[in-house]
């Protein structure tokens, strides 16, 4: 193929260079040349190759890339429940090696505890960490409007509908203040039409929190409705091989999704992972 | 609707075996040192209650097995906790444990007599010691059963192994602590019982053997009666306690 020398000479650039952000902005999560390899009965395995970038303050950052291509290794590493094999990571400067009280997790499942209601399920990290429920009393309610359920404070998760659950779990990751929310593919379990729902509540609790959120998935569309920047991950071994700055304006429609930009947008990404070969 | 007609269906098979029972004793004259008529052993049940007989021993089996019954609990489980705490701990208790699972509990009834006397002390151990071993056990399974996502939750918010306790482990082993102690409190009665045939000097199982040495089969069938209502009663008290404390479990929600 007659393009492929050039693609392959932009992600030589990319790779050295663009991930990581030199923008002015303050960055609040910074990884350096982070690698993590497992030790399997067939020899080594990479799961992460050298990966290195920032996610401003206020940022929406998205990752996307196929299953298998160290995502969940990233996010379980940010978390602090996974030691790296080598490499620097920081959040506002502060070495993460271990859990860390101000980060916030949604997971792909809601994960709620059963035997606390959607008040209770949402204040779990303020008793965990000992702090006065009082004092967060209000904060959970308010968080609770903000993500449309009101009214069911009383309730458990069992009698609310999937969407629901995973937006107690939203509130969940939100209610102790985080320096940032990670959410590893928090809508991949819903419905197509409950995802778009959810996908434009998700920007507008964003833009009223002003929170930097790492959006990890496997959708590329969602990727570009949701990010100021998209990281693509290619797998074996796991890198960043490339970020796409999406500017389109906020907050987006549902329409945006079928303008010539939002296109362009897809099709570049797709291009990233086809010019690696492919999905297969 | 549909559930009252099945339960006045369930009443008239009922009403129809006693009303076969008794004809049947009747006309075929059964001798009721084989079997007694419903009728006798009515009679029996009412004789018994209105001496204040059954009422007294009533209360005494009741008493050895309530305390048999929660000395076996709370023993099971702290066990079954600081055995799921300590992995070591498990390492050395568990030949144990299996040996003494082993064992019928049932044969060692003698021993216990023996040791701890004919008064409420002996029955109270047999009623623990045969309620125990399910009750630890589902408490080690309970505890084990936990949710690896909401582990992972809770260890990124920092969460102390207490808390993890507390929080997550506990709550998650209550559906199993509950079916242990269904389990458990059946068997206090049967372990209270047991040691009451082999040596006491009163309480239902005492005046069982008493009346069937004295071939009052009638009597035997009324206390038979007293023990089956008896055991229903515990069991459907630790149900309804479950339903109360592990509403949230699906198993657990009334078919409403």
């Amino acid at each position: 193929m007659a393009g492929q020398h050039a693609t392959a000479s932009f992600f030589r650039r990319d790779r050295n260079e663009a991930p990581v952000s030199e923008f002015d902005r303050k960055s609040v999560l910074d990884v350096r040349n982070l690698n993590k390899t497992y030790q399997g009965s067939d020899g080594e395995t990479i799961a992460l190759d050298d990966v290195s970038f920032s996610v401003n303050e206020g940022e929406f950052v998205a990752i996307v890339g196929p299953s298998g291509c160290g995502k969940s290794t990233l996010l379980k590493i940010l978390t602090g429940l996974l030691a790296k094999s080598s490499g620097e990571l920081s959040l506002r400067g502060e070495t993460i090696a271990k859990p860390r009280s101000d980060i916030g997790i949604v997971f792909q499942s809601p994960v709620l505890f059963p035997w606390r209601n959607v008040l209770g399920n949402i204040l779990l990290p303020v008793d965990v960490l000992r702090r006065r429920r009082e004092a967060y009393q209000a904060r959970a309610l308010d968080l609770i409007d903000l993500v449309g359920l009101k009214g069911f404070e009383r309730k458990y998760p069992w009698q609310l509908s999937g969407g629901m659950q995973q937006r107690v779990a939203i509130s969940r990751g939100l209610i102790h203040d985080p320096a940032m929310l990670l959410m590893d593919e928090p809508f991949g379990a819903l419905d197509a039409m409950t995802r778009e729902h959810m996908n434009i509540q998700l920007q507008r609790i964003w833009m009223d929190r002003k929170k930097t959120i790492l959006f990890i998935t496997h959708s590329i569309p969602e990727a570009v409705f949701l990010a100021d920047r998209v990281f693509v991950m290619t797998p074996r071994p796991g890198r960043i091989q490339a970020v796409e700055e999406i500017h389109l304006e906020r907050p987006r429609g549902l329409e945006v999704m079928n303008t010539p930009e939002f296109g362009k947008h897809v099709r570049r990404i797709r291009d990233y992972f086809s010019a690696v070969g492919g999905l297969d | 609707m549909k559930r009252g007609l099945d339960f006045f269906a369930s009443v008239t098979l009922v009403a129809f075996v006693l009303l076969g029972w008794e004809a049947a004793v009747s006309i075929l004259q059964i001798p009721s040192l084989i079997l007694p008529a419903p009728s006798e052993i009515l009679v029996a049940l009412y004789r018994g209650f209105a001496r204040g007989v059954y009422l007294r021993h009533l209360g005494i089996t009741l008493t050895e097995t309530l305390l048999g019954f929660m000395f076996g609990s709370i023993v099971g489980f702290l066990i079954g906790v600081a055995v799921s705490l300590n992995k070591r701990l498990e390492f050395f208790l568990l030949p144990f444990m299996v040996m003494f699972q082993s064992v019928p509990k049932v044969a060692l009834a003698p021993l216990v007599i023996i040791w701890f006397g004919l008064g409420l002390q002996s029955k109270v151990i047999m009623a623990a010691m045969i309620s125990f071993f399910p009750i630890m056990v589902n408490t080690i399974a309970g505890l084990k059963s936990v949710d690896e996502e909401r582990t992972n939750l809770l260890a990124g918010l920092t969460a102390s192994k207490w808390q993890m306790l507390w929080m997550l482990q506990l709550p998650s082993a209550l559906p199993f602590i509950f079916a242990g102690l269904e389990i458990g409190v059946t068997l206090s009665l049967l372990g209270a019982i047991v040691a009451e045939f082999l040596g006491g000097s009163a309480g239902l199982g005492m005046l069982l053997t008493a009346m069937n040495f004295s071939m009052d089969v009638a009597g035997v069938f009324s206390i038979l009666l007293i023990l089956s209502l008896m055991g229903w009663c515990l069991a459907t008290i630790v149900t309804l306690a479950r339903r109360f404390f592990v509403f949230w479990d699906p198993a657990s929600r009334s078919p409403t």
